[in-house]
């Protein structure tokens, strides 16, 4: 991810994997997007859970579990889960669609992470309602940053 | 944020040196630290989960990619590897763990990657993959797979003994700008941190490994060339023969471990 | 550009039982915010779009962005409903797309 590893830099004789800072999303921005989303409702705290390491070894893979208490019923189930980053360059991480056949509401898999921050994911549910949780994460920066291979 | 990154990091060295020095000087050079441990030990929970299942592994997509290109013929000779190595599973069992190896004909070591792109330039009459290439990468990664869970087996062979010691020598020599030898860190240092990551004690169980910093599967080369861009020195070209010593050297130490291919590093 | 992929699903299940899908996808996922040795961004080239289908109809789908780990890995649920077939497709920049199908027996 981008900005944060530098420590060979500008070694002569190295071609350094220049990075690149772009415009980084902010807690405002991921505020918007979450609020665009649930049409200007701020979700409620609760009913999901999110399992993400405290301290991840490398932001590029960060291993990040999502469930939702739902009994997944036609009549009451988690139509998506929204997961959001703070300080990503773009506040969007995923959207799953799920659904009674679903049977539960849950999903793992690896995000990237740019830096230190908390991700917050969004259950939408079949009455309408939002929930959320946010989890924060301590990324550690490679001591070392190679040049790409040729 | 650049150059405050690169001042911590220096720092943290230089303070790592002093205050470790007296354990660094205890130690015979280039011998391996009593319990040899492979770089999985410092590894989060997490990552060791990845590694640990062939399902979740994404290295194992490699040797996937390998598998295929296992059976596929190549070249004008019209040959797979298959064709004359049959099933892989049987007759790569266990070689892996016996490279680097004495090549008689070319009178000097081959890593993996070398007796593969030897077959295909003269039995398959192919041209070489690059070092680095995708299709390299996963020929090597399955056959390494092969041997998964057998011990590093280096040969004893006279002709290799030469190119062993002068890849310790290599391992002891102090290189790069920041003036540091590969047996100060892995085996000074081993057990530290360097700006929160751990220092391993730096043997190749696992290659190719996937790297979560390369977000790819990559070679002990390529992790070798990455150590010595760390400490400055002008890393070796892929397969140059210093490395491949080195390589050679790199394994006798690691003698007896299990190889985790495809190992999961951070 | 077609990419390997791995999926796990149990082969038999009973009726009504919650089986677990994991899958696995050989991308780069190339954030597009990097620049290469030289300078030169490094355009975007990412899974935009994964779906499941059990024989036909959609039970499962995911819109990935940028932050996705490389090789993305997803796991998730679903009911035994009946016997058939289990269908994977991702789909993304650049015209990529990968395809798996799995037979499940259900008792």
């Amino acid at each position: 991810m981008p900005g944060r590893r530098a420590f060979l830099a500008g070694t002569a004789g190295l071609a350094c994997a220049l990075v690149l800072r772009p415009a980084a999303a902010t807690p405002e921005s991921m505020l918007a997007a979450i609020r665009a989303l649930t049409g200007g409702v701020a979700p409620r705290t609760g009913r999901v859970r999110i399992e993400v390491p405290p301290l991840s070894e490398n932001g590029n893979v960060v291993p990040l579990t999502v469930a939702v208490d739902s009994p997944m019923t036609p009549a009451e189930h988690v139509r998506a889960i929204h997961v959001f980053s703070e300080k990503n360059p773009d506040p969007r991480v995923l959207s799953v669609h799920l659904g009674p056949r679903s049977g539960r509401a849950l999903l793992s898999t690896r995000i990237r992470l740019a830096d230190t921050q908390t991700v917050i994911a969004v259950a939408e549910l079949s009455d309408g309602s939002f929930w959320e949780q946010s989890a924060s994460v301590v990324v550690t920066l490679a001591a070392c940053l190679e040049e790409l291979p040729s | 944020m650049k150059a405050r990154a690169a001042a911590l990091a220096r720092l943290a060295l230089a303070t790592l040196l002093v205050t470790a020095l007296p354990r660094a000087v205890s130690q015979a050079p280039g011998e391996p630290p009593a319990g040899k441990q492979s770089g999985y030990a410092w590894m989060a929970r997490e990552t060791r989960a990845i590694q640990d299942d062939a399902l979740a592994n994404p290295g194992m997509l490699s040797v996937l990619d390998g598998e295929a290109l296992w059976a596929r013929k190549a070249g004008t000779a019209g040959l797979a590897c298959a064709d004359c190595h049959g099933d892989a599973r049987l007759s790569m069992k266990g070689v892996a763990t016996r490279f680097p190896a004495f090549d008689a004909r070319l009178g000097r070591p081959l890593n993996l990657e070398q007796r593969i792109n030897a077959c295909r330039t003269e039995r398959q009459a192919a041209p070489a993959l690059r070092y680095e290439s995708r299709d390299l990468l996963a020929l090597t990664a399955y056959v390494a797979r092969q041997s998964h869970g057998l011990p590093i087996a280096p040969p004893a062979d006279a002709r290799l003994r030469p190119h062993v010691e002068a890849g310790r020598a290599e391992y002891l020599r102090r290189q790069g700008q920041l003036n540091l030898s590969c047996a100060q860190c892995h085996d000074g240092l081993a057990d530290r941190k360097l700006v929160g990551n751990p220092i391993t004690q730096g043997h190749p169980t696992g290659y190719p490994i996937y790297r979560l910093e390369w977000q790819a599967v990559g070679s002990l080369q390529r992790r070798l060339r990455n150590c010595m861009a760390g400490v400055r020195a002008e890393p070796h070209p892929y397969g140059a023969a210093e490395a491949v010593n080195l390589e050679a050297y790199l394994m006798w130490r690691a003698r007896g471990m299990p190889l985790e291919t495809p190992a999961v590093r951070p | 550009m077609s990419g390997r992929v791995l999926v796990t699903v149990p082969r038999t299940a009973r009726r009504g039982e919650i089986i677990e899908i994991r899958t696995l996808a050989q991308h780069v996922m190339e954030t597009g915010y990097r620049r290469n040795e030289v300078g030169r961004p490094i355009p975007r080239d990412i899974v935009r779009l994964f779906v499941c289908t059990y024989n036909g109809v959609e039970v499962f789908r995911a819109e990935l962005h940028s932050a996705i780990a490389a090789n993305p890995y997803l796991v998730f649920t679903t009911v035994a409903t009946e016997s058939g077939t289990l269908a994977f497709r991702w789909s993304g920049d650049n015209g990529y797309t990968a395809t798996e199908s799995v037979a499940i027996s259900v008792t």
